[in-house]
């Protein structure tokens, strides 16, 4: 560290009060930033959850689908003539609905169901115990082993319960990569037994999965399930939708930016203020250096690196502590959604250059101005 | 010579209320002598002392140090010229508290650019100079008024300038202290490579005074030889 540097730091931390108060203040806002923007990526990764977990490449719906929660059940002729398009190389048909399951205990629990494809079983859940085929005995339905497994009384293979008053057996216990977001346990069977099992509209297919012979076949696929008046969507695409979904249709996405844009604010104002008191302080000494030699762009750079010391510090102690928080969340409560990914924590950083930089213009401004003439009038 | 003064003038405010600080003042200094610019409050002492310092920029007038107009340089040049060819002292010394006093005498070659630990090396060797090496590493605030002045002394010639500028020297201190400090200041900083300029207005300094010029109103009144 070149000697300048040096010295900006002893005075920076010449005076421990407004230090801590600067790293407080950013580490505050950090924290909040971050709590917020996870909360909101958590939220939406787990509403995406039946994409991700089902795994197909290319999903065909009716258009005003825009979340995996609320299929608008579609013809069956749509599978055929989706099968039938060329570049397609298979295409199967998949329920998602609810179903009201009544436990041994006598209790009552809705359920998601997913209907897979009989012949296929495509997207299928990975089984930690049973074998998939026993998804074919009668009533046989595998159960999730998620944050919301206990719900269903945590049942074993075996089990029986009913569901839409049908008998219902677990046949198979499953791990799926990403939990559901809104607190219900998920059961798969097949695609007959769910359309026998729960009550349906007269059209029965939520989505049909499909397998694109290569990429290329993905845009005219797209093209001519349009024909046929219904949309196509690779799974990239259908997250997006989902997100979009939640972020500007649902009053979820405005509020936490509402939420994360206080914070901001918050960090700004209290480093802005604190950061603008700290060299109002040191006017003199930075006079002093001035009129010793010190050229403006060496007092700029200084003060520059000052608050991006205090900004990286706040940086980072938000963020352990924003970590530390998700975590024991996580370890707490079943599918806690949040998670911190690149995109928040790069928001984040961001934001904290933003306030370190503006507070130190406030403080430049001040330094530039100062007349070494004054430290001899003392 | 090292500085010559040529028809200095410096106002402050606008046309309609306006101020003279210094009304086309010419001075000149020799290296090895310790100039001492006297006067009363207001009399333009301290104003006279930027303008020569590269501090405060005169209306008219040049002001020529060691063969360089310096109001002629740009601001960074003139930073330059401060950081290089002048040392100063300032009245209440401006110490920085939570550096050591080794760390404040460095400054000026921090701001040079010189190594960190260099820096620090070349101010201990400076700190015994002036007499004080066992309190290298304590805060200023932890020594006396003229232990502090010592300190401010330590920094204004550690890069070695050829222009020392001390602005009421003795104003924070006792008598004998500020006798002490200008004595010292006489017999073991000034030599044949260096002039000093001292703004004071406390008679009882005098007599270290190579020659001592006196201000009034903003104007050079007279011109006295040297002191005892």
């Amino acid at each position: 560290m070149s000697g300048l540097l040096r010295l900006a730091l002893k005075l920076l931390l010449s005076d421990r009060g407004k230090f801590v108060t600067l790293v407080i203040g950013i580490t505050f806002s950090v924290f909040l930033m971050m709590l917020m923007t996870s909360m909101f990526f958590g939220i939406i990764e787990h509403s995406a959850a039946n994409i991700i977990n089902v795994g197909a490449k290319m999903w065909v719906m009716d258009p005003d689908v825009q979340t995996p929660q609320n299929a608008i059940p579609m013809p069956d002729y749509v599978l055929d003539a989706v099968r039938s398009i060329p570049g397609v190389e298979y295409a199967m048909p998949l329920y998602v609905g609810s179903g009201l399951v009544h436990l041994n205990n006598g209790s009552y629990q809705a359920a998601t169901v997913v209907g897979l494809d009989d012949a296929t079983l495509f997207g299928r859940p990975n089984l930690i115990q049973g074998n998939i085929l026993d998804i074919y005995r009668n009533d046989g339905f595998i159960v999730v082993d998620d944050g919301n497994y206990a719900k269903l009384d945590s049942p074993k293979i075996g089990t029986t319960f009913e569901i839409n008053d049908h008998r219902g057996v677990i046949t198979g216990i499953a791990r799926v990569s990403i939990g559901g977001l809104f607190g219900l346990p998920t059961l798969y069977t097949t695609y007959t037994r769910a359309t026998q099992d729960l009550p349906s509209t007269r059209y029965l297919t939520s989505f049909i999965l499909v397998q694109p012979k290569a990429d290329r076949d993905v845009v005219p696929i797209e093209a001519a399930v349009k024909k046929l008046g219904y949309l196509a969507v690779t799974d990239q695409q259908f997250v997006q939708r989902n997100d979009r979904f939640y972020e500007f249709q649902t009053a979820l996405g405005t509020n936490i930016l509402i939420m994360t844009l206080i914070s901001f604010i918050v960090g700004l104002s209290i480093a802005g203020e604190t950061f603008y008191m700290f060299v109002l302080d040191n006017l003199e000494r930075f006079g002093a250096l001035k009129a010793i030699g010190a050229k403006s762009g060496e007092l700029v750079q200084m003060i520059f690196f000052q608050s991006l010391v205090v900004g990286f510090l706040g940086f980072g102690l938000g963020v352990l502590l924003s970590s530390a928080l998700i975590a024991f969340g996580k370890l707490r409560i079943p599918n806690y959604a949040a998670v911190i990914t690149y995109q928040n924590l790069f928001m984040a950083l961001v934001m904290v250059l933003v306030i370190s930089v503006f507070s130190a213009y406030l403080g430049i401004r001040k330094v530039i101005r100062i007349d070494p003439f004054s430290v001899f009038r003392g | 010579m090292i500085v010559d003064v040529q028809k200095v003038t410096k106002w402050f405010g606008e046309e309609s209320a306006r101020t003279y600080a210094l009304r086309e003042v010419s001075i000149d200094v020799d290296f090895g002598e310790m100039l001492y610019i006297v006067g009363p409050s207001g009399s333009g002492k301290t104003t006279l002392l930027s303008v020569i310092s590269g501090i405060l920029r005169p209306n008219a007038g040049s002001v020529i140090v060691e063969g360089k107009d310096i109001w002629t340089l740009d601001s960074d040049a003139l930073a330059d010229f401060r950081l290089h060819e002048v040392g100063f002292v300032f009245q209440d010394y401006h110490l920085f508290p939570r550096l050591t006093v080794v760390e404040n005498i460095a400054v000026p070659l921090i701001l040079r650019r010189v190594h960190w630990d260099e820096g620090l090396q070349k101010a201990r060797k400076i700190l015994e100079v002036v007499g004080l090496s066992g309190k290298a590493d304590l805060p200023p605030q932890k020594l006396s008024g003229g232990e502090q002045q010592r300190v401010a002394i330590a920094r204004a010639i550690v890069a070695e300038p050829d222009l020392l500028i001390l602005d009421e020297p003795t104003a924070s201190l006792d008598g004998d202290t500020g006798k002490k400090i200008l004595a010292f200041v006489k017999n073991n900083i000034l030599n044949e490579r260096r002039a000093i300029i001292v703004v004071t207005h406390d008679d009882r300094i005098y007599e270290y005074a190579s020659r001592i010029v006196h201000m009034e109103d903003g104007r050079v009144t007279d011109h006295t030889g040297a002191g005892p």
